[in-house]
């Protein structure tokens, strides 16, 4: 044990350090949102009064609550029918999303990635730009179409300008971009049809970048705020993402408990999906 | 045979895409050359009332400041993250941490953020003052953070995949001539991180669009005047039907766009020549 390891040892530790600063922000939310859901009415009244409602005096906290309570469970699962509504509204819309995104974009990626020619190449830098632009620019035009084929206030107008969103394709095209030609050549020449190389090598081969696509759309579509306000007026047909900015801070518990709800599934796709999370957002850096 | 191919796999994408993206912006184009409700052609008309308009002025300072400010600032926190974590044991766990904004639902963000500052919340607990936050300019501030701390995430991974692609035998060459950390981290490495950089400042500024869903839910649709955002005003020209000025601002805001997206390329593929 020389005095060099042990300089190197304090280095990482100290960047260790360093790193937990921020590692602590990321996480801080979680945990207050975590325990303020299982936290009762008259405690958070207390402890949050001086934030939400204006009250003399600072905010205060406890990580873990007095009396923890699932009352707010309780109440948005058994007494708010209006609950069951948005979640399946955000279900439905997210599901037909990605499942549209699979059959739309994939076939498109492939299509970019193996017959390549100049008017390919030039289509192909027009879905860059197009992924490219914020919704504000492209929210007058969809609602033109969408109010000529009668679509405003229905789920479909969130779905289907979000199946042709061009981002998925690209990172799909960077998967199917990194297959050898040599071996799509060698299937030909064993007779394979171009089908068949797309679903027996393509498909197989970069299902890691089709499936990074797919954990960043479902945290995209999960938590759409910008197109629902616009085009759904009906609130019976809001998403979750939609339906908790509503509640009030006198609800504060139950704000808590719908966020922990949200947040289930996405953390879960995350946790699955992290390792091609991190490949999607690799993949869109490379380049095009 | 190619292109007939190419045509079978891209015709359902590209018939939606044509549709619903394509052939509804060239309408909008159109539309901005004309009046909205006798759709009498009106030449730059509804540019110029764009132009003089005092909210489009606003947002436009507004939101040039906001990215001016955060750019920098997040490519340079990014940058500063990944280099601490490279070659650490915890790296896949620190970066998780740092992804995990990501999943955060907006409206649950804007909850803890109220609980943080507020005259009553938690900064002001610490710092044992009450500064109102939210309804004087600091709000633009703390849009900033908010930015900062949901894209922080991916930033970090990027410049964290661009370093560690850094062929090792260059690094070590440069050490063997002689050259100092810091002169290697200028002259070796960050010449060979410029793809990343461009992909990075092209992602952070399409992400920096979607702060609205924090400052909407926050504030409403007429925040403090210092947050008062481009989106803020496509939204509420949106609901108020105006819709000959919108056409005429989401052109500008496109080209404005494609032109800020054509530099980069630009400058990134100067890079690519001269690296």
């Amino acid at each position: 044990m020389n005095f060099r390891w042990i300089k190197k040892k304090a280095a990482a530790l100290l960047r260790l350090l360093v790193l937990a600063v921020p590692a602590v922000l990321m996480l801080a939310p979680v945990v207050f949102v975590w325990s303020g859901s299982v936290m009762s009415r008259q405690e958070l009244g207390v402890f949050l009064g001086p934030a939400l409602d204006g009250k003399d005096g600072y905010i205060s906290w406890r990580l873990i609550p007095d009396y923890p309570t699932p009352e707010h469970y309780k109440k948005l699962l058994l007494l708010t029918p209006q609950f069951f509504v948005v979640f399946w509204n955000s279900v439905k819309m997210t599901g037909s999303i990605l499942a549209g995104q699979l059959l739309v974009a994939v076939p498109s990626a492939w299509a970019f990635a193996v017959y390549r020619f100049k008017g390919s190449r030039i289509l192909f830098r027009i879905y860059i730009v197009l992924m490219l632009m914020p919704f504000q620019v492209t929210m007058l035009s969809q609602y033109l179409v969408l109010d000529r084929l009668n679509m405003m206030d229905t789920h479909l107008a969130i779905i289907v300008p979000a199946v042709f969103s061009t981002f998925p394709v690209f990172l799909c095209y960077r998967g199917f971009a990194a297959i050898p030609r040599e071996l799509l050549d060698a299937g030909r020449i064993d007779g394979a049809g171009e089908l068949m190389l797309f679903f027996k090598i393509g498909l197989p081969l970069s299902s890691g970048s089709v499936l990074a696509a797919m954990v960043l759309g479902f945290l995209e579509y999960w938590n759409l705020i910008e197109q629902p306000l616009a085009f759904l007026k009906d609130k019976t047909l809001w998403p979750l993402s939609l339906y908790l900015p509503q509640i009030g801070p006198e609800k504060a518990g139950e704000a808590f408990a719908v966020s922990v709800i949200t947040l289930i599934p996405a953390v879960f796709a995350f946790l699955l999906g992290k390792d091609y999370l991190e490949q999607g957002i690799v993949a869109s850096g490379l380049k095009a | 045979m190619k292109k007939r191919w190419f045509a079978a796999f891209i015709l359902p994408g590209f018939a939606g895409v044509f549709c619903f993206v394509l052939l509804p912006f060239a309408d909008v184009l159109r539309c901005s050359f004309m009046t909205a409700v006798t759709g009498e052609f009106v030449g730059i008309y509804n540019y110029r009332r764009v132009f003089e308009n005092e909210a489009f002025r606003l947002a436009v300072k507004n939101t040039a400041r906001f990215t001016a400010v955060c750019l920098p600032l997040l490519i340079f926190l990014g940058l500063l993250t990944a280099l601490l974590l490279a070659g650490l044991k915890q790296a896949q766990t620190l970066k998780a941490i740092f992804l995990f904004p990501m999943a955060m639902p907006a409206a649950t963000i804007v909850l803890v953020w109220k609980m943080v500052f507020s005259k009553g919340g938690f900064l002001n607990a610490l710092m044992g003052r009450q500064i109102d936050f939210m309804g004087t300019d600091l709000s633009f501030w703390v849009l900033v953070f908010s930015y900062v701390w949901k894209n922080l995430g991916y930033t970090v991974v990027l410049w964290l995949a661009g370093i560690l692609g850094v062929p090792s035998d260059i690094i070590e060459a440069a050490k063997a001539d002689g050259a100092g950390k810091i002169r290697i981290f200028l002259s070796v490495l960050m010449p060979q991180l410029k793809g990343v950089f461009y992909t990075i400042a092209v992602l952070s500024v399409l992400n920096s669009f979607k702060v609205f869903r924090e400052a909407y839910l926050v504030a409403g649709a007429y925040p403090q005047e210092s947050m008062y955002l481009l989106q803020h005003l496509f939204n509420n020209w949106f609901v108020w039907l105006e819709l000959d000025k919108m056409a005429a601002a989401a052109v500008c805001l496109a080209a404005a766009l494609l032109i800020l997206i054509l530099l980069l390329t630009r400058l990134w593929e100067e890079g690519e020549a001269a690296g």
